[in-house]
């Protein structure tokens, strides 16, 4: 009955309503955090340090987003914070206009073959 | 291709490719992704706000949020490469999510059913409009074959090449064998390209 009314906190409440700018942070981009956790004298919100505990091994965005329950927007302006306080480091994938290479185009054939 | 490793655990981070799953409502499109994902489906969400369109908010009392899901599911092909297979949104007016989820694919399976085979007319405009390779895979639910790939490649006014094959959305190896028919598909775009240059 009351989920129904939906959450309690509007969604972009934890980002003090701010909104990522997209094209930052692709879906599956990896995210690595940098610190084994966050030190008590930085000022962040729980879902942060959710995501530097989450983040301990690469983990993609998108991965990250439906691991923790958070939308991917949200998960983006998080991530922001966390980047700019050098507390996790981003690998985006390959550039989005180059051709895939032909060698890892059969790498990924051998592999599904493989399945 | 260049994998890095991470400074702390030396784990290797990898490279990963995105695949999409488009095509009408309810047509298999999470049934596939859940057939071939090493992990169960998983689903993810984006919130739309009002601020999202160019509407003019002005004088709206209650600004609606509207939640998308998309489903997504991994497969792991060796330690420095994933591919991630995203079901898209079905709904039309959720097209800037596509292409977001379409920059940088490899490529697009479009999901058909014979029987409301205009169902994924949209889905093959968008892709033919951003000259990202699909496939066009036929869901057959039951052993009626009613269509051959050839007529359904001509129904759909597909562009010579393009491949079309019957399969069952359920079956863990046929869904694999579209993967692996598109993946072929765009390394033999890819190489035609390049003789070209």
């Amino acid at each position: 009955m009351d989920q129904d009314a939906g959450p309690v906190v509007r969604p972009y409440a934890m980002t003090q309503g701010r909104v990522a700018a997209s094209g930052d942070f692709d879906l599956v981009a990896f995210v690595v955090a940098t610190v084994p956790d966050l030190t008590p004298g930085v000022h962040l919100q729980p879902e942060h340090h959710a995501i530097v505990e989450a983040a301990w091994e690469p983990i993609s965005v998108v991965e990250l987003a439906s691991q923790l329950d958070l939308s991917i927007g949200v998960v983006r302006v998080l991530l922001g914070d966390l980047r700019s306080a050098g507390l996790i480091s981003l690998y985006e994938p390959p550039a989005a206009e180059q051709p895939h290479d032909v060698d890892v185009l059969k790498a990924v054939v051998n592999g599904l073959r493989a399945l | 291709m260049g994998s890095v490793r991470s400074e702390h655990s030396g784990s290797r981070i990898p490279v990963a490719l995105k695949i999409l799953i488009a095509g009408g409502f309810g047509v298999g499109k999470t049934t596939m992704v859940g057939s071939v994902s090493e992990i169960r489906p998983l689903q993810t969400e984006e919130i739309l706000t009002g601020a999202e369109g160019a509407d003019d908010l002005s004088g709206v009392e209650a600004k609606t949020t509207t939640t998308v899901t998309m489903d997504f599911g991994r497969i792991t092909i060796t330690d420095d490469l994933q591919l991630y297979l995203f079901g898209t949104p079905g709904q039309d007016r959720f097209w800037f999510l596509w292409d977001e989820l379409s920059q940088g694919a490899l490529g697009a399976v479009v999901l058909a059913d014979t029987r409301r085979l205009a169902d994924c007319f949209p889905s093959i405009d968008y892709f033919e409009q951003r000259g990202t390779p699909f496939v066009v895979a036929v869901n057959c639910f039951d052993t009626d074959h009613r269509f051959g790939p050839e007529a359904v490649s001509r129904a759909l006014d597909l562009d010579p090449g393009v491949p079309v094959v019957l399969f069952d959305a359920r079956d863990q190896k046929a869904a694999r064998n579209v993967l692996i028919e598109l993946v072929e598909y765009v390394a033999r775009r890819q190489l035609a390209s390049a003789g070209r240059r």
